[in-house]
């Protein structure tokens, strides 16, 4: 985008466009009267078709971004959005003086930083070792098997955790009373919660990530592993030399996006793996937002929050973004 | 015979056969970690409740039985979940694909102007968004609070299938098909339908699987907008259930008896719910990686 804008206003542009207007249409820049008329006099069917969808992006987009607006104000439901009064910063020095406050921030962090660690190679291994093999059935077998937790619901996922790991009736007490450690109430534990997300996770989404790594190794050409053949590497240099150099892009992209994520934590495995006795360690942004909001009805604080985590977001995303531009010469736009 | 294979076969080194092995076994260790608490989930479904309470089912079934699955068959607030969820997902995911192909479609044309600003503004969307309440107030102010729609209209169109299916269009239908067209004077909608949509197919069967997915997998905005618990879809059900220990069986049985036979019904209604996607996702799995691909390359 950025790169657009200044050839569109630069003086020669500007001066041939004088040009045009003044001594009338010019030869390979004829004179329109209005592209966008001249367009939907010929397609008006696809204006047509567009509004619904863009009717969706306004209503359910657009004026919630618009709404955002009673973080500044004192809701109340009488007044509504607009005709409350102007309330200033008062809602975010509330959040930020709240103690809660650094609970949840470093809660977001720490457990999305823990998922990004663990997380992000574990694919990109799988996916190697996938390309190794030559044996279909078994390639085939392993992708289609890893692949599937993917299509499991959070409920079902955190319910099965839930039960493995329950110290009556879990799986993971029998095999831990094996070597004498006796079951514990994990889900009880604040320590645990961070663990327990970060791993169902994996055990979930690592067949899923895996593919895209797979397609990058796909297309790796073959003429490189011919030059490496001949060079006498062995196997492991391959897959060092030839195959993580060639899918490095895909690396970064999926690592500016992750980063750039990184307090964006979703609300829906958090708020199910919570319970009274791990809130210290399980209380998150996103949970905290919906807490105050729905259950204690705080509008306008709540709406600050969820504000104030979007913005960050934003940042980060951008800032990974120009980083990673400035880095590796390639970014998301 | 055996000369002939080593013949065509391309000896490896030492070093590379030992290194393929420790491929192979890592590969097991990926397969039996996926596997193994499905397999323990799906066995202890069908084991006697006791056994299961006192550790004895491990890989195979104990004191077999089907009564866990009769008592979630049975259960009308399940069954109603189940029902619901299937309204959801069909009607939702109805719903989603067409308006998503209404967007894409005009979207991905070069005629179409002002296709660069919205594509913008769409793709914003998945950047920044007004948060829970704003959207909460949206929902309430248009009268969606507590029915059906509310959980297909505030979700239907996502940003990534839309770029999926702008990308698509772009990309995979050639521009002498609508110069074709347009010569023997089809309008701008015959075109989308008698000759753009048919190429598309794939690429619809995709999107209709993401939507899908995500509507039969999700709970939070049940959560939210619905309070009649008549309208509530499978997983919202099953978190009651599964996760806040809200029994369902409670009808059953003696009181000692009731918590082994609710803690049955957990591993079979796990089966139960989980089952249907796992049954048609080896069918659609091919699309669905083609789909990720494709949005992942060129988008």
């Amino acid at each position: 985008m950025a790169n657009i804008a200044p050839t569109m206003t630069s003086p020669s542009a500007r001066a041939a466009k004088g040009a045009a207007t003044k001594n009338g249409p010019v030869r390979g820049a004829p004179h329109r009267p209005g592209r966008l008329a001249r367009s939907f006099r010929q397609y008006w069917q696809l204006y047509l078709l567009v509004i619904p969808p863009v009717a969706y992006f306004v209503i359910f987009q657009y004026v919630p971004m618009a709404n955002a607006v009673i973080a500044f104000k004192d809701y109340n439901v009488v007044d509504g959005i607009w005709g409350s009064s102007w309330a200033g910063l008062k809602h975010f020095e509330r959040f930020f003086d709240n103690p809660m406050f650094t609970t949840v921030v470093k809660n977001t962090f720490l457990l999305s930083l823990y998922a990004l660690i663990a997380s992000f190679p574990i694919p990109i291994i799988l996916a190697l070792a996938l390309n190794e093999i030559r044996a279909r059935f078994f390639k085939k077998t392993v992708q289609m098997v890893t692949y599937a937790p993917y299509f499991i619901s959070t409920v079902v996922v955190v319910s099965m955790a839930m039960l493995l790991l329950s110290p009556r009736v879990g799986i993971i007490g029998d095999f831990t009373g094996f070597f004498g450690v006796p079951a514990a109430d994990y889900m009880a534990k604040p320590d645990f919660f961070r663990h327990i997300y970060v791993w169902t996770e994996v055990w979930q989404t690592t067949g899923y990530s895996a593919v895209i790594y797979l397609a990058a190794l796909s297309g790796v050409d073959p003429s490189l592993y011919e030059a490496a053949r001949m060079d006498g590497a062995n196997r492991l240099q391959k897959i060092w030399h030839v195959d993580l150099p060639s899918i490095l892009p895909t690396i970064v992209v999926v690592l500016i996006l992750s980063v750039g994520s990184i307090m964006a934590v979703g609300f829906e495995k958090a708020f199910l793996l919570q319970n009274p006795l791990n809130l210290s360690q399980s209380e998150i942004i996103a949970t905290y937002t919906y807490k105050v909001g729905l259950q204690h009805a705080d509008f306008s604080l709540s709406t600050a929050i969820g504000l104030f985590n979007s913005v960050i977001n934003l940042v980060l995303l951008v800032g990974v973004n120009i980083i990673a531009k400035r880095v590796t010469g390639k970014g998301l736009w | 015979m055996s000369r002939g294979r080593a013949a065509t076969r391309v000896k490896e080194p030492f070093v590379d056969r030992v290194f393929l092995i420790g491929v192979y076994v890592l590969l097991a260790v990926f397969l039996v970690i996926v596997l193994l608490p499905l397999w323990y989930i799906l066995v202890s479904s069908v084991s006697s409740p006791a056994a299961v309470s006192a550790g004895k089912v491990f890989l195979w079934p104990v004191e077999f039985t089907w009564r866990g699955y009769e008592t979630v068959l049975t259960n009308s607030k399940i069954l109603l979940g189940f029902a619901n969820s299937v309204f959801y997902t069909v009607v939702g995911t109805i719903v989603s694909v067409a308006l998503t192909v209404m967007l894409a479609y005009p979207l991905s044309r070069a005629n179409f102007v002002g296709g660069k600003f919205l594509t913008g503004a769409v793709v914003f969307t998945m950047l920044f968004a007004g948060g829970l309440i704003p959207t909460y107030l949206v929902v309430q102010e248009l009268g969606l609070l507590d029915t059906r729609w509310a959980l297909i209209i505030p979700k239907a169109v996502a940003v990534w299938p839309a770029i999926l299916a702008i990308t698509f269009f772009r990309t995979s239908v050639p521009d002498e098909v609508y110069e074709a067209a347009r010569i023997d004077g089809a309008s701008e909608l015959r075109i989308l339908w008698q000759v753009v949509l048919p190429l598309a197919k794939p690429m619809i069967a995709v999107i209709a699987l993401m939507y899908a997915i995500v509507q039969w997998n999700s709970y939070f905005d049940a959560l939210i907008y619905l309070r009649d618990d008549t309208l509530y879809p499978l997983q919202l059900v099953l978190r009651n259930i599964l996760i806040l220990n809200n029994d369902a069986g409670t009808d059953v049985a003696a009181a000692i008896e009731r918590q082994q036979l609710a803690n049955l019904l957990k591993y079979s209604l796990i089966v139960v719910s989980t089952v249907p996607m796992l049954i048609i996702y080896p069918f659609v799995a091919k699309y669905f990686t083609q789909g990720l691909v494709l949005g992942a390359v060129k988008g």
